[in-house]
């Protein structure tokens, strides 16, 4: 039954050549972008785009999203910041903070959409506004961040071997990065909780008549995406010297935008972790690539807007093609 | 036949408005197949969504293998041993064959889901019902019956004593139906009790055991299938005392022009080379039992679906001619003058949060605007003329429609197609969800629209609704267009046999 497809269905693929295309060329015209410090940096602030598009996979499979990622990420690293500024929280505790702060967020989106039957859209906008609010309200003035000087919180990222400029700088951070990817794809794929996300984004009634609780996994839908945000957080805490309260809006759009490019069915029912990987590489080498080869920060985000229509029209020509065939 | 291992009885239900089930009666023996029958709306799927809790009976008992039960959800009912293969199938599409039969208990090594037992599993069921798929193709990718043979699989692998079948034969092919049937003799051969819901009179013969007659949620009787015809059953289906006069003689006269013609109209399995006329004046109704292709014959000559091939044309006004009309959307249909009153009035047919009057002007807003503006009172006056006419009981033409009745909902759908002057007019079961009185009232509106006139497409699985309104009848059955008679040679027994697959 199962017939033999090209690779070049799996918009996986399509999203990996696009990124090593893109790689040619940066190397190609920029002399900087081959140097190992434009590697690093790029790869610095791609960790919490990688962790938020983890997270907001899960609703996406199940036909929803998540638009609080961006503001709640700030919000929880503004949050942290402080009381380890003000209040001498260990750095160690303000890790576990960020981690329950988006796992609390999750929740209550959880139950917004999976219990009380809002729409998605309705109901993590409305969270994206609080949490957006709540970061303004602790302070009017930019606070810094996690990071201390000489403190050990960026190292988690970023191992140092040796001192001064013969340093040596290794970026662990992306082993994390794929180590999660792979744990997070057998959820998805191996686990009660992954099969039940991708049918409830398939079928939710057809999924509830089999008997499955299908509220109590909706829910956990978002926990999950809360809790890698509250992650994406900390990330986000380890590059960023200093964060603007109030921002934030807008971030999680570059999540959400590598998802898609990854491939994720954009009626749910289908998406990959690897997927959402690879599709936030191709977000981030835009986001961060272009100036290298001289395009200013608006052609970024036009190309950047491109390849998402892109990618959705393939997943739409794809259906289409499907149907046609069935 | 073996012993009774299900027994209902005296099973009671009523929604709103409605006696779904009025003290009914039946029983399963191990072993047989027995059919379930009754027009659309007689209560068969009632009853069985009450047996497996779907439903909460009024009153009456329910005895399973020496037991009373009631049941409160698919879930026990399913523990217990009870199935129903659904007629629309609940499967999830994107996962594989062997993740749908086993959804909700997953075998699992730690938290790992044990997909190589679960591939094992169902092959060894596969297996069973000698049916050749591969567990591990993703469920979209299937066939309709090859989906039907999943479910069924699903089914068994549930320990099923009793498995109900609702209709299992409407989307599959002749060899799907062949293979359906060696797969329900198997069961049969192991004992399993088999209830087999269809409207399909040689399925019926061939396959059942017993028939058991409903009709209007009542019991009628059960039979035994061998002992019986094909003309008892219709018998005991439609045998109802006829409380509405039917309509003895067409009232079209018989030079009135053709103001639509349809020529070997095709639109997917659901419609297949349909084609008839429509005259002036004239109210045509469809009959058939239900996804026989009406809806979807409607709604390919109103372009809401794409059509295939098929030629339509429409009286010209101006040259008195036929002339063929392209409709590809419902734009281009509305300005060939037709208009479509959707079966779901909710979804299709009216926006229940605007007023009367939003309703009402919605499909020729444009005679209504100077410039960018609306006319606001212009268009008041429009629909208040409308209200007045068709009698649509509101306090004001400011009222949102959600705050009126069902009758009243149709009338404001009515209205926005007169209001747009359509001179052919398709009523998709224009009763359905309405009570009595304000039925009585749609066909007399019916009635003075056709002879305004107005020529009317009727739609309709009322067999009373079909004989009291129709001046001439067309029966599909399965995508075809299987009989056309006039009223004054139409009766129940006749548009049954025509519409049970008895193509002439």
């Amino acid at each position: 039954m199962t017939k033999k497809k090209s690779i070049f269905n799996d918009q996986r693929v399509i999203a990996a050549l696009v990124a090593v295309a893109l790689t040619v060329v940066y190397l190609i015209f920029s002399k900087e972008f081959r140097q190992y410090s434009s590697f690093l940096s790029m790869l610095d602030f791609s960790y919490y785009d990688i962790l938020m598009a983890f997270g907001v996979t899960f609703p996406l499979i199940t036909g929803g999203v998540d638009l609080s990622i961006g503001t709640g990420m700030v919000c929880y690293a503004l949050i942290a910041g402080q009381l380890v500024r003000n209040n001498g929280l260990p750095v160690g505790a303000a890790i576990v903070l960020c981690l329950l702060l988006g796992l609390a967020f999750g929740i209550i989106n959880g139950i917004l959409v999976g219990v009380m039957g809002l729409a998605p859209f309705i109901a993590t906008l409305s969270t994206c506004m609080i949490t957006r609010g709540v970061g303004s309200a602790l302070s009017a003035t930019p606070w810094p961040t996690l990071q201390q000087p000489g403190g050990w919180f960026h190292s988690i990222f970023k191992w140092q071997f040796g001192t001064g400029r013969s340093a040596f700088k290794f970026p662990f951070g992306i082993v994390l990065m794929l180590i999660l990817m792979f744990v997070l794809e057998f959820v998805l794929n191996h686990t009660k909780f992954g099969r039940y996300t991708i049918a409830i984004g398939s079928n939710r009634e057809a999924t509830a008549l089999s008997g499955i609780n299908v509220k109590f996994y909706h829910v956990m839908v978002y926990a999950v995406c809360g809790l890698l945000t509250g992650f994406a957080a900390v990330a986000y805490a380890a590059v960023t010297p200093t964060v603007q309260p109030g921002t934030g809006a807008g971030l999680e759009m570059d999540g959400i935008g590598g998802v898609f490019v990854g491939g994720v069915s954009a009626t749910g029912g289908y998406g990959s972790i690897i997927g959402s990987f690879i599709g936030t590489m191709v977000i981030v080498l835009l986001k961060t690539g272009l100036p290298y080869i001289g395009l200013q920060s608006n052609w970024q985000q036009i190309i950047t807007g491109a390849v998402l229509i892109i990618s959705v029209m393939i997943d739409i020509v794809k259906k289409r093609r499907a149907a046609a065939t069935a | 036949m073996g012993d009774v291992i299900l027994t209902m009885k005296g099973i009671d239900k009523s929604f709103p408005g409605v006696h779904a089930l009025d003290h009914v009666d039946f029983e399963v023996r191990s072993g047989e197949v027995h059919a379930l029958m009754g027009e659309n709306g007689a209560g068969k799927s009632t009853l069985m969504k009450v047996l497996t809790g779907i439903y909460k009976k009024d009153s009456g008992t329910i005895t399973y293998q020496g037991k009373e039960v009631e049941f409160h959800n698919t879930r026990e009912a399913q523990d217990a041993g009870i199935v129903i293969v659904h007629q629309e199938l609940n499967m999830v599409g994107d996962l594989t064959v062997a993740q749908n039969i086993f959804i909700g208990r997953e075998p699992t090594k730690g938290i790992r889901i044990d997909d190589k037992k679960m591939i094992e599993d169902s092959k060894a069921l596969f297996k069973r019902l000698k049916i050749d798929i591969d567990p591990r193709a993703r469920m979209k990718d299937l066939t309709v019956g090859k989906q039907q043979m999943c479910e069924i699989a699903k089914a068994i692998s549930h320990d099923a004593k009793v498995i109900i079948f609702d209709e299992p034969s409407a989307a599959l092919t002749e060899k799907e139906i062949e293979d359906l049937f060696v797969i329900i003799r198997d069961l049969r051969a192991q004992n399993l009790g088999i209830v087999y819901i269809s409207h399909r009179m040689d399925e019926i013969k061939v396959i059942t055991d017993r028939v058991t007659v409903m009709r209007d949620g009542g019991y009628v009787g059960t039979l035994i299938t061998k002992d019986c015809t094909k003309e008892d059953i219709i018998n005991m289906m439609v045998g109802r005392v006829i409380y509405e006069e039917p309509k003895t003689h067409s009232m079209c006269p018989p030079d009135a022009p053709v103001v639509l013609k349809v020529e070997h109209l095709n639109a997917g399995r659901m419609v297949q080379d349909v084609s008839f006329e429509l005259h002036k004046g004239e109210i045509l109704g469809f009959s058939g039992l239900m996804g026989a292709g009406r809806t979807e014959t409607a709604r390919a000559i109103f372009g809401a679906d794409p059509k295939q091939s098929g030629k339509i044309s429409v009286l010209d006004k101006a040259s008195g001619q036929l002339k063929e009309v392209t409709i590809n959307s419902p734009e281009d249909a509305v300005k060939a003058g037709i208009g479509y009153l959707s079966e779901d009035r909710r979804r299709y047919g009216i926006v229940v949060g605007k007023s009367i009057i939003e309703n009402s002007t919605l499909a020729c807003l444009e005679e209504y605007t100077h410039g960018i503006f609306i006319d606001k009172k212009k268009e008041k006056q429009v629909t208040e003329k409308f209200i007045d006419e068709l009698a649509t009981k509101t306090p004001s033409a400011d009222q949102l429609v959600m705050n009126l009745s069902g009758g009243n909902q149709q009338k404001v759908v009515i209205a926005k197609w007169l209001v747009k002057n359509s001179d052919i007019l398709i009523f998709d079961e224009p009763t359905r969800g309405i009570d009595v009185g304000a039925k009585n009232e749609i066909y007399k509106l019916m009635n003075k629209l056709a002879a305004q006139g107005k020529s009317i497409i009727m739609i309709s699985s009322e067999m009373t609704e079909i004989l009291r309104m129709s001046d001439r009848i067309v029966i599909m059955c399965e995508g075809k267009k299987t009989g056309e008679m006039d009223i004054a040679e139409a009766t129940q027994e006749s548009i049954m046999d025509k519409a049970t697959r008895n193509i002439s």
